[in-house]
C-alpha cells in the first residue's frame, strides 16, 4: 500500500530550481534512502514533504489525501514527522520539555519509551538542550519527531557533524525503530550506510532522480556514477 | 528618611511601569515585534473601562474584568489581520505598521471621546485615597500596594505559564524557532495570536492603573510607551523578570530624581536608560546578541 506519493514536484528558491519534476512513491513499512551530493535537492524535497517548504508545482499525497498546501503543523497530526537538518532543537527548553512539547497522536512513543531507546538522555532529562553534545542533541531531535507517533518518519542527514562512533549508536537505535514497521524516508550522504539501512534507494542529481532501485540490486559503482553524474543512465 | 520614602514610592511607580512594559516584552520576546502602538493600546483599554464605568456605574476594577474579553478579541484580531501580514516582509514592516496603528488609535479616540482629560480615580473608591503612615516621613498608599501586588502576580503567573504548562512550552518553542515548532506540530500562527492577545490584555491592565492613579486623554499613549520601552531595555530585551526589575529601577530613578528637584523626574529615568545602553552596548564592544 502506498503511504506517500510525490508527483512532478518542483521546488524553487527564487530563481534557483532545487527540485525538478520529481515523482516517487513510498510504500507502507518501507525504508527508502535519498542519496546524492551536496545541493542535489534532497533536503528541499524532505522539507516540501513535511510542509516547511511550499513547492512551486506538483503534488504531495499522503495516505490518499492531497497535503500539498497544508501547513506543516497539520501534517504532523496526520502522521508526518521530520527530523530537520542541523537538529533545530529549542535551546532553552530542557530535554524533557523538547520531547513533551511535541507529544501527540496515539502509539507506543512517549517520554518513557523514547528514553528507553536513547538511554544516554536519561541523565540529561532536565538540562537545557543547548548544553548537550552533538550526539545527544541528535537523539533528542529523533525522539522529538517520534513523540508525535508518526506513520512516516523523515530523517535529514542525522549523521552530519557527528563522530563515527556516535553515528553508529544513532543508527543502532534507528534500526530498532525501522524494524517496528514505521515507514522511513531518509537523506544520507554516507553511501555505505544508506545501502545498508534502506530497502530501496533513490539517487538525486541536480534536482532530478537519476537512479532508483532496491538497495540489494544496485552495485556500488553504478550508484557512485549516478551520485556524481559521471555516466548518466539512459 | 526622605530618600527612603522616594525609593519606596519609586517601587510603587515602577510596578506600574512594569505592568505597562510586560506586553511589550512578550511581543518582542515571542515575535521580535517592537509594538509602537503599545501605549495607545493601553490607553484604548482605559477608554473601554471608562465607557463601561460611565454606563453601568460599576467599580473600574469590575469593569476591567468585563473589558478583558473585548481586549483579548482585539489582540487576536490585531495579530491575524495586521501584524501577521507585516511580519512576512521583514523586521522593519511591523515597526511601521504599529506606528501607523498608533496614529489611527489616537485619532479614533479623539473622534469618539474628544481631547478632554479623563480619570477613573474618583470611581475607584477608597483605594485611591487610603494610605498607611509607617513613620513621619514614610507613607504607603493602598493603590501603590495594589499595583505592586498585581504586578508581581502577573509576572509570577506568566513565569509559571511559560515554565510549567504545555501551552507555555509551545510559546517558548515558537519564540526560539518558529519553523522547527511547526515541524513538531505547533500552530505558530495560533501561538502568535495568543501572545498578542495576552500582551493586549496586560496592556489594558496598565491602562486601568494609569486611569486610576492619574489622568489620561487620547494622546497619552506615546508617553506611556517611552516609559514601558525604557523598562524593557533596562531589564534586558526579551527577559520577563528583567522587565519587572527594569520597571522598578526606572520608577526608583524617577522618584529619587524628583526628590532632588521635581523637574528631574523624567530626566533621571532617561539618564538611567542611557547609562544601561552605554554599559551594555558601549565601549566599542557592540553586541546585538540580546536583540537577535
Amino acid at each position: 500500500m502506498t503511504l506517500l506519493r510525490v508527483e512532478e514536484l518542483d521546488c524553487r528558491y527564487g530563481l534557483l530550481q532545487a527540485v525538478r519534476g520529481v515523482s516517487f512513491e513510498v510504500a507502507q513499512g518501507e525504508t527508502l534512502a535519498l542519496i546524492g551530493a551536496n545541493g542535489a535537492g534532497k533536503s528541499t524535497l524532505l522539507r516540501a514533504i513535511a510542509g516547511a517548504h511550499r513547492p512551486h508545482a506538483g503534488r504531495v499525497v499522503f495516505d490518499g489525501a492531497d497535503v500539498t498546501n497544508m501547513p506543516a503543523h497539520r501534517r504532523v497530526s496526520l502522521g508526518i514527522a521530520l527530523v530537520p537538518e542541523g537538529r533545530r532543537l529549542f535551546p532553552s527548553l530542557t530535554v524533557d520539555e523538547n520531547l513533551r512539547v511535541a507529544a501527540g497522536g496515539r502509539g507506543r512513543w512517549n517520554v518513557q519509551s523514547v528514553l528507553e531507546v536513547f538511554p544516554l538522555l536519561q541523565p540529561r532529562r532536565h538540562m537545557p538542550a543547548a548544553n548537550l553534545s552533538g550526539g545527544e542533541q541528535q537523539a533528542v531531535a529523533i525522539g522529538r519527531a517520534l513523540m508525535s507517533n508518526p506513520r512516516l518518519l523523515l530523517l535529514d542527514e542525522v549523521s552530519l557533524g557527528l563522530a563515527p562512533i556516535v553515528v553508529d549508536a544513532v543508527y543502532r537505535s534507528l534500526g530498532g525503530i525501522i524494524g517496528e514497521g514505521t515507514t522511513v524516508l531518509l537523506v544520507e550522504q554516507d553511501l555505505t550506510r544508506a545501502l545498508k539501512v534502506a530497502g530501496r534507494v533513490i539517487c538525486v542529481l541536480e534536482g532530478r532522480i537519476v537512479l532508483e532501485g532496491a538497495a540489494a540490486s544496485l552495485d556500488r559503482d553504478r550508484v557512485i556514477g549516478a551520485y556524481f553524474g559521471l555516466k548518466r543512465p539512459a | 528618611m526622605t530618600i527612603a520614602n522616594a525609593v519606596l514610592q519609586g517601587i510603587f511607580l515602577g510596578a506600574f511601569y512594569a505592568v505597562l512594559a510586560c506586553g511589550l516584552s512578550i511581543m518582542f520576546g515571542v515575535m521580535r515585534i517592537i509594538n509602537l502602538a503599545h501605549g495607545d493600546i493601553a490607553v484604548l483599554g482605559a477608554y473601554v473601562v471608562f465607557v463601561i464605568v460611565q454606563n453601568t456605574g460599576m467599580s473600574p476594577f469590575v469593569a476591567f474584568v468585563a473589558a478583558l474579553p473585548v481586549m483579548i478579541a482585539l489582540g487576536y484580531l490585531l495579530q491575524l489581520t495586521v501584524l501577521e501580514r507585516s511580519l512576512k516582509s521583514g523586521i522593519l514592516t511591523p515597526l511601521l505598521a504599529t506606528f501607523g496603528l498608533s496614529i489611527v488609535i489616537q485619532n479614533l479616540l479623539l473622534i469618539a471621546f474628544s481631547p478632554d482629560v479623563r480619570s477613573l480615580g474618583g470611581n475607584a473608591g477608597a483605594v485611591t485615597t487610603s494610605s498607611w503612615q509607617i513613620t513621619s516621613g514614610l507613607s504607603v498608599s493602598a493603590l501603590g500596594v495594589v499595583i505592586l501586588v498585581v504586578a508581581v502576580l502577573v509576572f509570577g503567573a506568566l513565569q509559571l505559564f511559560l515554565s510549567r504548562t504545555r501551552a507555555g512550552w509551545r510559546m517558548r518553542a515558537t519564540a526560539e524557532d518558529a519553523d522547527a515548532a511547526e515541524l513538531v506540530g505547533i500552530n505558530s500562527r495560533g501561538v502568535y495570536a495568543r501572545a498578542t492577545a495576552l500582551a493586549v490584555a496586560i496592556a489594558a491592565l496598565g491602562g486601568l492603573f494609569l486611569a486610576i492613579r492619574s489622568v489620561f486623554d487620547p494622546v497619552s499613549g506615546p508617553t506611556q510607551l517611552i516609559f514601558a520601552f525604557e523598562a524593557v531595555v533596562i531589564g534586558g530585551m526579551g527577559s520577563l523578570w528583567g522587565t519587572l526589575l527594569g520597571g522598578l529601577a526606572l520608577g526608583v530613578a524617577q522618584t529619587v530624581g524628583a526628590q532632588i528637584n521635581p523637574e528631574y523626574s523624567a530626566l533621571t529615568g532617561h539618564l538611567l536608560f542611557l547609562a544601561v545602553l552605554v554599559i551594555r552596548f558601549g565601549g566599542g564592544r557592540v553586541s546585538w546578541r540580546a536583540a537577535r
